[in-house]
């Protein structure tokens, strides 16, 4: 991993991508890496454009923004046309596959899975759509150890939920090909 | 496993205003600052403290100036309008010499602005909002354990000159999350004002000894029966039309900071020894500001960040004393220009100042500043 290795998640208001950005940053506390995460989102409680960032390192973070993502999270086609736009060289893209790859963006790069219908009728739950990205996420960039990764989810998820929780990390990891972790797994230093 | 733990600099505000000893909230919720009340409404109970969630702002920091002056510690939180909406009350808590903290996570204005995008634009506001001169503390953080440390600081502050302190935080440090290791409660300095409980008519509740300015506090609704009022008032806390006496309270309640500038005022520098040129900035700024300095040196450009972390009163000493080794300021705050006035006044006609801000709710990054520094080597006599 380089000095500074920049996520965003970006999505519709309610879909849940900050909490899949606090996650990771969980993640990286319980392993004793540096993080900083953030959001931007608008008035509404739901609906509105939702964005989410976090940074992980091995040194002292100070500004506190993505400002070139390493890594790009897009549930809606709105934020990918926005996000599509400033990303590092060779950053890798997850997107939901109802979704189009823009033209300025390598389709090589693209990892386009059934995300939202994977939560929807494998999970059997809408709501653990950002669960099952993170699993996805977390398997094809090998950020995380398994466990690491699920301890960051149970702090932040309601007592009770940790099963269904469960079934949409793997749900999310099992979208991901040996194939693809090979071509975009990171190198964690 | 780390010992550190993933905490936002909201709810950095909540722990460490309960480990200075806060056990009471009042509050009325408002973005940026929501989870200060609700990590309170969550928190106080546990710690056999109360939180009230009031109609308005302007019955949040009435509610805490009673709870104060009945001997809790009592803090609100809230955002630039709801600000704007306690500042007729916080002159009242100055004027009565009753501690708390009230919290401003300021967000885009003016008005309801940009609920949700960060500004640093009520510094000028936490000095003046509220009519009538009256001593002002103010401390900004830049980080969570910052947020952290600083809130306890803010109590502490409060309670020895038994003024309201205002924690001047922003969007950028309330929303952020990071890890940290928080102190051994053991560790912590904790003030609690001084308490007079002589009763008669040489202690009365605003007795104050020849050559200190701060009243010991007479418990209220215990013993003695006595007065608090935001009209002038002599000893007794009684109303007085006398000119002698409101202009010799008046000026004991500025001198309670002016006299004690160095107690309370604190500076961060990073990389001043040797630096010509100072970034000034304060809160969330201070992230990139960093970023800039570190990347600037890299380049072997001889750049420093002073940072206020009290920011009222402004640490014009600090800044006087570094003045000479510099050839001149940036000052970088998402306003459109507050804290520049302050430094401005300090730097004079002695050295040029130039200024970055920002008021459309986005954040000022490194490649800002960078540029800003680039700019001002190419045209050495600033702006």
């Amino acid at each position: 991993m380089s000095n500074r290795y920049e996520m965003r998640f970006a999505g519709s208001g309610g879909q849940g991508v900050i909490l899949a950005s606090v996650i990771f940053a969980e993640a990286a506390v319980i392993s004793g890496l540096k993080t900083v995460q953030s959001q931007a989102y608008g008035p509404e409680a739901r609906g509105g454009v939702s964005k989410a960032e976090t940074i992980l390192s091995r040194e002292m973070i100070w500004y506190s923004k993505v400002t070139v993502p390493n890594f790009l999270l897009a549930l809606t086609q709105a934020s990918l046309n926005t996000y599509s736009k400033t990303l590092s060289e060779g950053a890798v893209v997850m997107i939901d596959d109802s979704l189009s790859i823009p033209e300025n963006l390598d389709p090589t790069r693209v990892i386009s899975i059934p995300i939202l219908q994977t939560a929807k009728e494998k999970v059997g739950k809408a709501f653990t759509a950002n669960i099952v990205a993170v699993g996805a996420i977390n398997k094809a960039l090998q950020l995380f150890e398994e466990k690491v990764l699920m301890e960051g989810v149970k702090r932040h998820i309601p007592v009770g939920t940790e099963e269904i929780n469960k079934k949409a990390l793997s749900a999310g990891a099992d979208l991901i090909t040996p194939e693809q972790t090979e071509a975009f797994r990171q190198r964690l230093g | 496993m780390s010992k550190a733990v993933l905490m936002q600099g909201n709810e950095a505000a909540v722990e460490g205003a309960i480990a200075a000893g806060m056990r009471f909230f009042a509050g009325y919720p408002i973005t940026p600052s929501t989870e200060i009340a609700e990590g309170s409404a969550a928190r106080l109970p546990q710690e056999g403290g109360k939180f009230i969630q009031m109609e308005d702002e302007l019955a949040s920091i009435a509610a805490v100036l009673g709870a104060s002056a009945a001997g809790m510690k009592a803090m609100t939180a809230t955002s630039g309008p709801g600000f704007s909406l306690m500042q007729e009350n916080l002159g009242y808590g100055a004027m009565a010499e009753i501690p708390c903290v009230i919290v401003d996570v300021q967000r885009a204005g003016p008005s309801t602005g940009l609920a949700t995008s960060p500004a640093q634009a009520d510094y000028m506001q936490a000095k003046w909002g509220t009519h009538g001169d009256h001593p002002v503390i103010a401390i900004s953080p830049s980080s969570v354990l910052e947020t952290y440390m600083l809130i306890i600081r803010a109590f502490n502050l409060a309670e020895k000159y038994r003024t309201p302190v205002i924690f001047l935080m922003d969007e950028i440090v309330g929303h952020m999350r990071e890890g940290v290791e928080l102190p051994n409660p053991n560790d912590l300095i904790i003030n609690r004002r001084k308490m007079s409980f002589h009763d008669g008519a040489n202690k009365q509740c605003y007795y104050v000894p020849e050559g200190q300015y701060v009243p010991a506090m007479k418990p209220f609704g215990q013993g003695e029966r006595y007065n608090i009022t935001g009209n002038a008032h002599d000893e007794s806390g009684f109303p007085t039309n006398s000119n002698e006496i409101a202009g010799k309270l008046v000026g004991r309640l500025l001198d309670k900071v002016e006299k004690n500038v160095d107690d309370i005022t604190r500076v961060d520098e990073y990389a001043m020894d040797d630096a010509e040129t100072a970034i000034v900035c304060f809160g969330g700024t201070a992230r990139a500001v960093m970023s800039a300095v570190l990347e600037a040196r890299t380049a072997g450009k001889k750049v420093g960040m002073f940072r206020p972390v009290t920011v009222w009163p402004f640490p014009e000493k600090q800044l006087r004393a570094r003045l000479p080794q510099l050839k001149n300021i940036l000052m970088v705050e998402h306003n459109h220009g507050q804290m520049l006035l302050e430094v401005q006044r300090v730097a004079g006609r002695e050295k040029p100042v130039c200024f970055l801000g920002r008021i459309d709710g986005t954040v000022i990054s490194p490649q800002d500043i960078l540029a800003k520094l680039s700019e001002m080597e190419e045209n050495h006599h600033g702006e």
